[in-house]
């Protein structure tokens, strides 16, 4: 990986971060998804007292469906505006991948960093390791990214993308979501690190694997 | 530098549609070629596969440097396509993508080379308003100056006077003598006009 | 001619396993009768496997030879495997609800396995569906088996370890490896999951030779 590869990744990643600011079309949307759910779940279960487990599971529920309206944006923006031409013109794919994968992890940490005050408030949640349950949700965070911004690539290319995007990614995401929900509800419930382990590891070789198998088939997506 | 582009046996089918059978052709630099036919021919398709955009069905696309053959993954270093099928990003100035698209075929332009560009396609002043803002020939003019940030070997146009006035014809005009005796063009039109401008030409029927 | 005496030999083996698998003795007797689905319903998740199998090589094959033949193969396969699939989950679902009292059950590994893969080729046939040019069709359906393929071992293999299972484990080999079934069940089984791997390949090559008519006849046309 050159200096040159890197700096033009980022390139990529400053530019849809600039039309980003300028248009705030996926933030809103996603933010505005996510907290849309997290009052619908607050409104309809807060009278109920909550196991830790239900916890954890709703708030990554939300985090899938919020990030469902949004991730395909980045790919699916490019062909659209026929841009995606053009880009193919100027860059190798492993450049443009690198660029979206960033920009993708970047979005799900602002929302989750907004989201998650929001959900201690609303759900009326006790979190007694912090550093656990962010370092859960960050590696969370990477893994689902990693998954599905290739998946975006992916639907990018077809007709029905919204309903399609979930459909594609759900079955992938599967052991991301159980590990993350482990994870969560070890942070939660007081098992701590040594609860937390094999979801950690977990959370970890599924990220590494994911963005791998997407580093080695992005090219085939994005010039198929 | 003798580059040189070598279409070998090149067809290409949509389904059970034969739309290109049998090409052949090379084009050495400096050079150029002239590809046209009626509408639904094939020669925005063949301007693609030539890009490397879309796999040929069969058959095969060489670049080559003397005679070393470039490998497919590079291609898009040598060569920049003008097409009506590519757009530059409308959220974003025309500096910006000026600044954007040099960065990514690694070549930095400061601003005066950046003024020069717009200069030469006659966008200057219009450099800090959103492309969105642009009409459909200054989006035009701002894709040659994007095309030409590279100084690209092979240069390909596809309809390259399509959205311009006369003054934009003028510079598509100037653009077309530096780049045939420079480097490599192929142009994809109908235009009379256009095709008085090139070497050869290929007509496309099936 | 050939291919006659394979599809006679074919009939006969399945009329065979038909025949005996219900008029031998039951192969477990704590379950009893209904534990014959068992000569079926195993058939069915190994050719799940099997057919889902040959569609990822296929897949990977596509890639690099572009070759329609090699997309079709692909996605014939895929179609097989799902309709084994589904085969496979609905045997299943009879047999737990006799054996354990349920249809349907999330905390059992293997269910939750076969079900993923429906899901995964239940969307890699609707991808299809949503892509309108075809070598556009097989490059990114290809590049989605083949992404999604890596989930499977991890239901297939962590899954299990972090969920107790409900699955009878020894019902085929014990833990030292030895058949648990004795008397006629294990030559039944073994013939049954033999001659059912059989009808996957001819329905596979029958498939492929259809095609190949169609291809001939669309081009002649």
């Amino acid at each position: 990986m050159s200096s040159d590869w890197t700096t033009k990744a980022l390139a990529v990643l400053a530019k849809d971060i600039r039309t980003e600011l300028r248009t705030r079309y996926s933030l809103n949307a996603l933010f505005m998804f996510a907290f849309t759910t997290l009052v619908v779940v607050s409104f309809s279960l807060g009278q109920l007292s909550l196991g830790v487990q239900v916890l954890s599971a709703l708030y990554w529920i939300i985090i899938f469906f919020a990030s469902m309206s949004a991730l395909s944006g980045v790919f699916v923006k490019e062909e659209d505006a026929k841009t995606a031409q053009t880009l193919r013109l100027f860059a190798r794919p492993s450049v443009i991948y690198a660029g979206k994968l960033i920009y993708n992890t970047l979005l799900l940490t602002i929302l989750c960093a907004l989201l998650t005050p929001l959900y201690v408030v609303f759900m009326n949640v006790t979190v007694p390791d912090w550093p656990l349950f962010l370092v859960v949700v960050l590696l969370g965070i990477i893994g689902l990214s990693g998954a599905t911004t290739i998946i975006g690539a992916i639907v990018a290319k077809a007709n029905v993308r919204g309903a399609l995007f979930a459909v594609l990614s759900f079955p992938v995401l599967l052991p991301l979501l159980v590990a993350a929900i482990g994870g969560t509800d070890a942070a939660l419930g007081g098992a701590g690190w040594a609860g937390a382990e094999n979801h950690v590891k977990l959370l970890v070789a599924y990220a590494v694997i994911m963005i791998t198998a997407s580093a080695v088939l992005f090219d085939f997506v994005w010039n198929g | 530098m003798a580059l040189s582009l070598t279409v070998e046996k090149l067809s290409k089918s949509f389904g059970a549609r034969k739309v290109i059978r049998d090409l052949s052709f090379m084009v050495s630099a400096p050079g150029s070629l002239g590809i046209t036919g009626r509408n639904g021919s094939g020669k925005t398709t063949l301007m693609r596969i030539l890009c490397q955009l879309v796999p040929p069905t069969g058959g095969r696309v060489a670049i080559r440097d003397g005679d070393v053959e470039i490998a497919s993954a590079d291609c898009f270093n040598y060569l920049k396509m003008i097409s009506p099928e590519m757009a530059l990003y409308e959220m974003l100035t025309g500096y910006e993508n000026l600044r954007f698209f040099s960065t990514l075929a690694g070549v930095r332009r400061n601003r005066t080379e950046q003024d020069e560009l717009l200069e030469s396609v006659g966008l200057i002043g219009r450099g800090d308003d959103l492309v969105a803002a642009y009409s459909s020939g200054m989006k035009q003019r701002l894709r040659y100056a994007v095309a030409l940030l590279a100084k690209p070997a092979i240069l390909l146009l596809d309809e390259p006077t399509s959205n311009l006035d006369d003054a934009g014809k003028a510079i598509v005009l100037e653009i077309i003598a530096r780049q045939k005796s420079e480097g490599m063009l192929i142009i994809a039109t109908n235009e009379v006009e256009d095709l008085k401008q090139v070497e050869h030409v290929i007509r496309l029927d099936n | 001619m050939v291919r006659k005496y394979l599809q006679v030999g074919l009939f006969v083996l399945l009329a065979g396993v038909i025949y005996f698998s219900f008029t031998t003795p039951a192969p477990q007797q704590i379950i009893g009768e209904a534990s014959r689905i068992f000569y079926y319903h195993i058939p069915m998740a190994w050719l799940t496997f099997v057919a889902y199998a040959v569609n990822l090589i296929y897949a990977i094959r596509f890639l690099k030879t572009h070759s329609e033949l090699d997309d079709f193969r692909s996605l014939w396969s895929a179609e097989l495997g799902t309709m084994f699939c589904v085969l496979a989950t609905i045997s299943g679902s009879l047999f737990a609800k006799v054996t354990w009292g349920v249809y349907w059950t999330w905390s059992e590994p293997r269910m939750l396995s076969i079900f993923i893969l429906l899901l995964i080729y239940g969307a890699y046939l609707s991808l299809r569906a949503a892509i309108p040019t075809p070598e556009r069709k097989g490059i990114i359906s290809a590049a989605y088996s083949i992404f999604a393929f890596p989930t499977v071992p991890f239901f297939i293999f962590i899954m299990p370890r972090m969920m107790l299972s409900l699955h009878p484990a020894d019902s085929v080999v014990d833990k030292n490896l030895h058949f648990t079934m004795g008397g006629s069940v294990l030559p039944i089984f073994l013939v049954s999951l033999f001659s059912f791997t059989v009808l996957y390949f001819w329905l596979f090559g029958l498939g492929i030779r259809l095609h190949k008519v169609q291809l001939t006849r669309s081009e002649e046309a």
